[in-house]
């Protein structure tokens, strides 16, 4: 569903994504980790036509997303790390302003709004400029915008920040579900927890390069059987050489 | 608890600014520093003169001679005075209540003194820069007539400093006071219809009192009342008239110090008592400019108005030009700037109707056809600022919001002609109806009225379009308030672009025009010319290349655009 070949993305001589090549078949949930700086979100607007390539493509069901934008748009739901929206349109202004970008109107899109509204606990809310939002339910918002149009697959860059427990687990359980009926889900997290839980198979990103993927058991016996998701994630991105932690912190 | 210094706590924003200036060096901006040291050295150039031609012939008048000069002055740094009240009202909700350091400084063991004068420094630096820098040629003026001296310039400045101090000391403290009676946000509101309405009843007072009239003898009855009105303070108790008093008193070589000692007192007392007046209302009126705008719009009524009318368009097009029409009209910044415009165009037309034309023929004839086409130019401009605050800033506005439109299938052509339509439409029809009431009142010729009203159709169409492009190209994505956008050196260029075009179609339609004119004026039949045609034909392929080609070009750069 979503491939990434050779993808490499430069910033002036900085090397943010090298060259890297990626298959996230259909009905997945693929987690993308690494530490800050590695080129997760860099990889992820690539992916959503938000940056374009340096070199290599990015193939959304076959179609080419710089080439062939618009029908490969049409297939993604796109999740920004940043919740950033219109502040002067209400929140179910903002979703039909969405749908309407997806080619979508009339009733069928008021029952989806209604629905996500719902779903996501912002009925009460729908008809109050977003500039009153809180952090969480501007998150909120925004991931009822990418699911409006029924995407094939969404890309979500660190879905749970900003959300409180209960909106985690829904968003949790709706990805989970949406995997299920076949769509493929695409996520960047630093929550370890959330990806060892959730994900079918799992990249770790270093210095713009993948420097392992597979699923949690193949990734266990390529580097150390019975390792926590963690242990795996500091052996691979160098983190087992920080300082001890008390060390850092001091006394009060 | 040692507290950081004053430099301290404003080092984040002096190296911000520092590292503004390395990264436009960086980028090869020598280009952009050479045309903004032009443009800014014209004006100079041009204040200086003017009212270097007014001082040298006032020198040689008896009587009025040495009393007017002073008033001059005097008036000049009163009209600072107010616009730096209403500026420093403005900036102070921007840098003591908004701002996005606030959270950093108010959470840390940063007391309360070195907070307000920290803030009141920025505030006064933002909002009087413009004004400083307008006051340099108005004083070198001075300097050179009255042969001030080197030392002029330090004694001026001396005068100047304290005349800022006292309107950043007044708005902060008018601020703080609106704040703790109103939320943070509605207040924004409430200052920026204010402060509009204000500067548009100013402009419109002074048109309406017609300060041409001044200048007839028959004005005064007298002589003798107008050196009474003259030698009298315009008000004993302004800050302006102490400091024009300061420096008149240097020039004419009878240096008094009381004025200069009335500045820097007033200015130490003023900064004391906002000082208490801060620590006394601060907190409360920050936690209160924490609330949140608490608003609930149900906005069916644009969806019933202009959506049914758009309703052939494609729905994300729809979609598009509905969203941008209810944020300018939900964004109290932008639409409150309407006050403004229609103050311009009242004034416009007023100054139209108070020309003394129609006296005779066929000089009447001559000169009305003359005002008619210089007309057109000058609505060209007005359309052209117009253009730079609404059309200008169009894409800027898209910035935060462009991960969406880019993730999303819409076509980047429908986000461009949704921006293009939304901007000229009522461009189109404030130029038309600008054009075709004063050509009216001018009472033209139908020739002159078809030629105007086609004319500015096409330069409104590619003022539009400049207005667009130079937008896209200049982006300004950080920028939060819409009116700062056009300020850029975007919208400087963009200006340049749209002088350059107006000058190119009026002037291929002079020999038109003038050809009509000619054989009016000798008596031959008014026919359309062959000739007059081909020029017709210059000025209207100027005006679709000039609305094509860079809305091409705006395509091509939103392309390439990356977050």
């Amino acid at each position: 569903m979503i491939r990434l070949e050779n993808l490499t993305k430069l910033y002036g001589s900085f090397v943010a994504v090298d060259d890297i090549s990626l298959h996230v078949p259909r009905g997945v949930l693929y987690g993308c980790l690494g530490p800050n700086g590695a080129g997760k979100t860099t990889t992820l607007r690539m992916i959503a036509g938000i940056l374009r390539p340096t070199q290599g493509r990015v193939l959304l069901g076959g179609d080419d997303v710089h080439q062939n934008p618009l029908s490969a748009k049409m297939r993604l739901g796109f999740i920004p790390d940043r919740p950033f929206v219109y502040d002067k349109l209400t929140g179910a202004e903002f979703l039909r302003f969405v749908a309407g970008l997806y080619g979508q109107e009339g009733d069928s899109v008021e029952r989806r709004i209604a629905e996500l509204l719902e779903v996501f606990e912002l009925t009460s809310w729908k008809d109050e400029l977003v500039e009153a939002y809180s952090h969480g339910m501007r998150q909120k918002l925004i991931i009822s915008s990418a699911l409006i149009h029924r995407p094939e697959c969404i890309v979500v860059d660190e879905p749970m920040v900003g959300l409180d427990p209960k909106a985690a687990r829904l968003l949790k359980d709706i990805f989970r579900q949406f995997v299920q009926k076949g769509g493929t889900v695409l996520m960047s997290t630093h929550t370890l927890e959330v990806a060892e839980a959730m994900c079918d198979r799992i990249a770790i990103m270093q210095h713009g390069k993948i420097v392992a993927a597979g699923t949690m058991t193949e990734l266990r016996s390529q580097h150390q059987a019975d390792a926590s998701l963690e242990d795996l994630f500091l052996k691979l991105t160098g983190g087992a050489r920080v300082r001890e932690l008390a060390e850092v912190l001091g006394g009060p | 608890m040692k507290q950081p210094s004053l430099a301290h706590v404003l080092q984040p924003k002096w190296r911000t600014a520092l590292q503004r200036m390395r990264e436009e060096r960086a980028k090869g901006g020598t280009g952009k520093l050479i045309v903004l040291v032009l443009v800014g050295g014209a004006f100079w150039a041009g204040v200086f003169g003017v009212l270097y031609r007014i001082l040298k012939s006032l020198r040689g008048v008896e009587e009025l001679g040495p009393l007017i000069p002073g008033k001059i002055l005097g008036l000049v740094l009163l009209s600072f005075i107010s616009i730096l009240v209403l500026s420093n009202v403005i900036t102070a909700l921007s840098s003591f209540f908004l701002a996005k350091d606030l959270d950093l400084l108010v959470s840390a063991p940063v007391d309360w003194l070195r907070l307000y004068l920290a803030k009141l420094g920025e505030t006064l630096v933002h909002s009087s820069w413009m004004v400083a820098l307008m006051a340099v040629p108005i004083l070198a003026a001075y300097g050179v007539v009255y042969k001030g001296g080197v030392l002029f310039g330090l004694y001026a400045l001396a005068a100047i400093v304290p005349m800022l101090i006292l309107p950043a000391v007044l708005g902060c403290a008018i601020t703080l006071i609106l704040v703790n009676v109103f939320p943070a946000r509605r207040t924004r509101d409430l200052l920026s219809i204010i402060a509009l309405g204000a500067a548009g009843g100013v402009i419109l007072l002074f048109r309406v009192i017609r300060p041409e009239q001044l200048a007839r003898p028959e004005g005064f009855r007298n002589l003798l009342d107008f050196v009474i009105l003259l030698r009298g303070p315009t008000s004993p108790f302004l800050p302006s008239e102490w400091a024009a008093q300061a420096i008149m008193g240097y020039l004419r070589r009878e240096i008094d110090l009381l004025p200069l000692l009335l500045l820097w007192t007033t200015a130490a007392a003023f900064v004391t008592f906002g000082a208490l007046l801060h620590r006394a209302l601060y907190a409360q009126g920050f936690t209160k400019a924490q609330e949140g705008a608490e608003r609930f719009i149900r906005g069916s009524w644009w969806r019933w108005t202009v959506g049914s009318l758009l309703g052939w368009l494609p729905v994300a097009k729809r979609e598009f030009v509905l969203k941008d029409i209810k944020l300018f009209f939900r964004d109290t910044t932008q639409w409150s700037q309407l006050i403004l415009l229609a103050v311009l165009v009242v004034v416009y037309i007023f100054n139209i109707q108070a020309l003394p034309l129609h006296r005779g023929e066929p000089v009447g004839f001559f000169y009305v056809n003359l005002v008619s086409f210089l007309n057109l130019g000058l609505a060209g401009f007005v359309l052209a600022s117009i253009a730079a605050r609404f059309i200008f800033p169009a894409v800027s506005l898209e910035g935060r919001q462009m991960w969406l439109l880019r993730s999303s299938p819409l076509d980047l052509r429908a986000l461009l002609w949704s921006k293009y339509w939304v901007g000229t439409v009522p461009l189109l029809v404030l130029g038309l109806i600008l054009t075709g009431v004063t050509n009216a009142l001018l009472e033209v010729t139908p020739f002159m009225m078809i030629v105007s009203l086609g004319t500015m159709a096409g330069l409104t169409l590619a003022i539009s379009s400049l207005a667009l492009t130079f937008g896209t190209l200049y982006p300004q994505f950080e920028t939060e308030n819409a009116a700062q956008i056009p300020t850029s050196f975007g919208g400087l260029v963009f200006m340049m672009a749209t002088i350059a075009l107006l000058a190119a179609v009026l002037g291929a339609l002079s020999t038109a025009v003038y050809a009509y004119v000619r054989a009016a004026w000798e008596g031959r039949s008014l026919g359309v010319t062959p000739e007059m045609m081909v020029w017709f034909a210059v000025a209207a392929a100027l005006c679709t290349a000039a609305t094509v080609v860079p809305l091409r070009i705006a395509l091509r750069k939103m392309e390439s655009f990356e977050f």
